[in-house]
């Protein structure tokens, strides 16, 4: 139980970093430690699977993708017509307006959900085995695990079109 | 023990900070990890429910939803690199072309 509020404050809290942070190495690394805490929530879920697929997938590849991009593109600076030394959270106009729209819907979600039953304890029996989410991936959801691997396919190719230098080389 | 409502709750925290990050930010870089966060923050649902009913269809469609992530974010990134070399910012509001 306290594992759960450890993970969920520092899921949080590197979140609410992530968007604080002026020089974005700094949000991808904070943003790898929030999908740590993540992945300590899907094990607390009986989710083993999901959870290495958090670490493996999303830390190790997705993050060091956005990392290498972020030393690639070196722009450690966000150029705005603001004031740079305003933290970007406090900075006037329509990021104030922006601000206010999230909290609005932050608390329309929390009104919406507090204001329900309350749902009690978790059931005991709980389907977590990897050979069962193979059995269920390979036979009910064939289909679309095979269109996923043309996704990954038109994804690779197009990534590799738009970022190509243009012009004879 | 932490219930079902309390890891909803959790997930609408992570997906509001999430929309704050696409709403405030001016950097394209973070906007996209903003993305990220409300697709983490969905997949906690998906988890947390396929808990509750007892059925591993939740944890399948975490499993696409992080494959068109990874799409997302190799598309979303090579689009930044492209509009970097144009303009040399990542100043979303440098990018207006398309405006009337």
């Amino acid at each position: 139980m306290t594992l759960f509020y450890l993970f969920a404050a520092v899921a949080v809290l590197a979140s609410l970093l992530v968007i604080g942070q002026r020089n974005p190495i700094y949000s991808v690394l904070l943003l790898i430690a929030s999908f740590g805490a993540l992945s300590g929530l899907y094990v607390l879920l009986d989710a083993p699977f999901v959870a290495v697929i958090q670490i493996v997938v999303y830390a190790g590849a997705i993050m060091v993708l956005f990392l290498f991009v972020v030393m690639l593109l070196n722009a450690p600076q966000e150029d705005t017509e603001y004031d740079e030394r305003v933290h970007p959270l406090l900075r006037p106009g329509p990021m104030r307006f922006g601000a206010a729209l999230a909290i609005g819907l932050l608390v329309e979600l929390v009104w919406a959900l507090t204001r329900g039953t309350d749902t009690g304890g978790f059931p005991d029996g709980s389907v977590s085995s990897v050979a069962a989410i193979g059995q269920s991936l390979f036979t009910d959801y064939a289909f679309p695990f095979e269109v996923t691997s043309i996704l990954i396919l038109v994804a690779m190719v197009g990534a590799v079109v738009l970022a190509r230098r243009e012009g004879p080389r | 023990m932490p219930t079902l409502g309390d890891y909803l709750l959790l997930s609408a925290i992570l997906f509001a900070i999430g929309t704050a990050g696409v709403f405030v930010r001016r950097n394209l870089i973070t906007i996209l990890l903003s993305i990220e966060i409300m697709l983490n923050a969905v997949n906690l649902t998906f988890v947390a429910f396929g808990r509750a009913l007892g059925s591993a269809d939740g944890q399948i469609i975490v499993f696409f939803v992080m494959t068109v992530a990874a799409a997302e974010a190799a598309v979303g990134l090579a689009i930044v690199i492209a509009l970097f070399r144009h303009k040399e910012s990542l100043n979303p509001d440098s990018f207006t072309m398309l405006k009337w």
